[in-house]
């Protein structure tokens, strides 16, 4: 049912794991089957230098997973928003119809450590003007 | 590299069909291939092959051949003896008493009747999927016209109390309806200790063909017909009968009938080794269902912090096969209900990962489910943001 591409980053998964003191966290669920997503990320000078996620879902969650923080790595925190979950979908050779929202997990779990690190950006930049 | 044998541990969803089963068949679809209803030598060859089908299977669940009425499949004979039932006694009320645990063919059927007039009882089920006799006679009203509980269920093998609730509907007078479609072959079922009027079975979960199954209507019982045409069964079920799935059907029972009771104590035996070994080896897991009054073959646990697909996945890429309740593999993205039912939170149910061994199933087969299994929930696990690092 999954394309050769998916099964290969199902079973080889790439960026497993936490980074101490990330930049960003993004910490999503999936309303549609319960599943659950962190995604982090390492930015300096406005650039994703790493990225690492954990996800508890099915194979389709954790090769979009896998390929998102493949995606984003070496990427603007600008362009990185810009990656949407078909483009994940696609670079994984497509998905079943069915398991397009586990590709949306992941693109919003990225969205979401962006968003974080953007926050915290701005928190410390306030810290610093004030 | 040397292919790995694989191993297929989802029996309960279909079994292989026997060898002798199929040679059994052959002869039917090419040489015998008489109408059952035509009265030359052809017609009563065919006939009397689905005659001797019939007695088989009635021999092996202690009827009488005139009650069992050849069916499509399981799902057709509980849509028979659901709708055939309620629409017959129309007259009499309107209730239906029920479980949440049922396979989809009689819980489909239920709330289509729901929706046409009939009202639907679902009994609750404990946290191993048992339904407490009791709770079935406090739910019986002076409408109710049929109570259907499965024999066994699919999912965790929970083994239900049917000569139990067989003897409440017998007292209230009401008809009862067993989908055993899990447990004929399996374990022993016999009508008349049972108590039911009608009991559902399929012949592809017993080593038969597929598309083929029978429903024993207890000798009095009113029921509508369930198609209307030609003369056969009776005018029960009406259609030029399959006779090489027929036949198919009367060899697996004779060979369930035959070699059951030392299957069974040789899965029980695999079975207990293995849900032991994964509760040795795998820390936070957990059994659902009974832990002895369950079906011979089949093993059901719930694995924390880990989803059911991928599991499943890892375990098809090393070549075995089994099934989860999680929602990730379903085509509605719901956990299994009948894990639901028992009182399991989602979680568990995303986790939950069955195993159903059959007659091909070896030690080495365990063995090896058990040397994996740890392996690849430590890789998935790895991966689990549920499992916070020193948990
Ligand atoms: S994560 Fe549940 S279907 Fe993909």
């Amino acid at each position: 049912m999954y394309s050769e591409q998916v099964m290969e980053h199902f079973m080889n998964p790439r960026n497993v794991g936490e980074i101490e003191n990330p930049d960003g966290i993004g910490h999503v669920g999936n309303p549609v089957c319960g599943d659950i997503m962190e995604l982090y990320i390492k930015v300096e000078d406005g650039t994703i230098v790493d990225a690492k996620f954990k996800t508890f879902g099915c194979g389709a969650a954790i090769a979009t997973s896998s390929m998102v923080t493949e995606l984003v790595k070496g990427k603007r925190v600008a362009e990185a928003l810009k990656i949407s979950n078909r483009a994940v979908a696609e670079a994984l050779g497509g998905l079943p119809p069915i398991k397009m929202h586990c590709s949306v997990l992941a693109e919003e779990a990225l969205k979401s450590a962006i968003d974080d690190y953007l926050n915290k950006s701005k928190r410390s930049e306030n810290e610093r003007t004030s | 590299m040397v292919a790995k044998k694989r191993i297929y541990l989802d029996h309960a969803a279909t079994t292989p069909t026997d060898p002798e089963v199929v040679e059994a068949m052959l002869p039917y679809l090419s040489d015998v291939f008489g109408n059952p209803s035509s009265i030359h030598s052809f017609g009563q060859e065919a006939k009397s092959a689905a005659e001797e089908a019939r007695d088989k299977i009635a021999a092996l669940i202690g009827a009488r051949c005139e009650e069992i009425v050849f069916t499509g499949g399981g799902t057709e004979a509980d849509n028979f003896a659901i709708k055939g039932t309620a629409y017959a006694n129309e007259g009499k009320g309107n209730h239906i008493i029920t479980t949440p645990i049922e396979h989809h063919a009689v819980m489909e059927t239920c709330k289509f009747l729901q929706g046409r007039g009939f009202e639907v009882t679902s009994l609750p089920v404990d946290r191993y999927g048992l339904v407490d006799p009791q709770d079935v006679k406090k739910a019986i009203t002076d409408k109710t016209i049929l109570i259907s509980v499965m024999h066994a269920n699919n999912e965790v093998g929970t083994i239900e109390p049917i000569a139990e609730i067989g003897e409440i509907a017998r007292e209230a007078g009401i008809y009862f309806h067993t989908d055993a479609v899990q447990a004929v072959g399996h374990i022993p079922v016999k009508v008349d200790e049972l108590g039911v009027d009608m009991l559902a079975m399929s012949a592809h979960k017993l080593y038969g063909p597929k598309g083929v199954g029978a429903l024993y209507i207890r000798k009095g019982t009113k029921l509508i017909s369930f198609m209307h045409g030609g003369e056969q069964e009776r005018r029960r079920r009406a259609g030029t009968e399959n006779v090489p799935a027929i036949v198919g059907l009367g060899k697996a029972s004779e060979i369930a009938q035959r070699e059951m009771d030392a299957e069974a104590k040789r899965l029980i035996s695999l079975r207990d080794k293995l849900i032991e070994g994964l509760m040795e080896r795998i820390e936070h897991s957990h059994l659902n269902g009974l832990p002895t009054r369950r079906l011979p073959n089949n093993i059901n646990v719930s694995i924390e912090f880990v989803e059911g697909e991928s599991m499943l996945l890892n375990l098809d890429l090393e070549g075995i096969a089994a099934s989860t309740g999680s929602a990730c593999s379903s085509s509605s993205l719901e956990p299994s209900y009948v894990l639901l039912a028992m009182g399991l939170s989602h979680e568990l149910a995303h986790g939950s990962l069955r195993f159903s061994l059959g007659r091909e199933t070896t030690e080495e087969d365990i063995a090896r489910v058990l040397e994996v299994s740890p392996r690849i929930i430590a890789k998935l696990r790895a991966m689990s943001p549920m499992l916070q690092s020193g948990t």
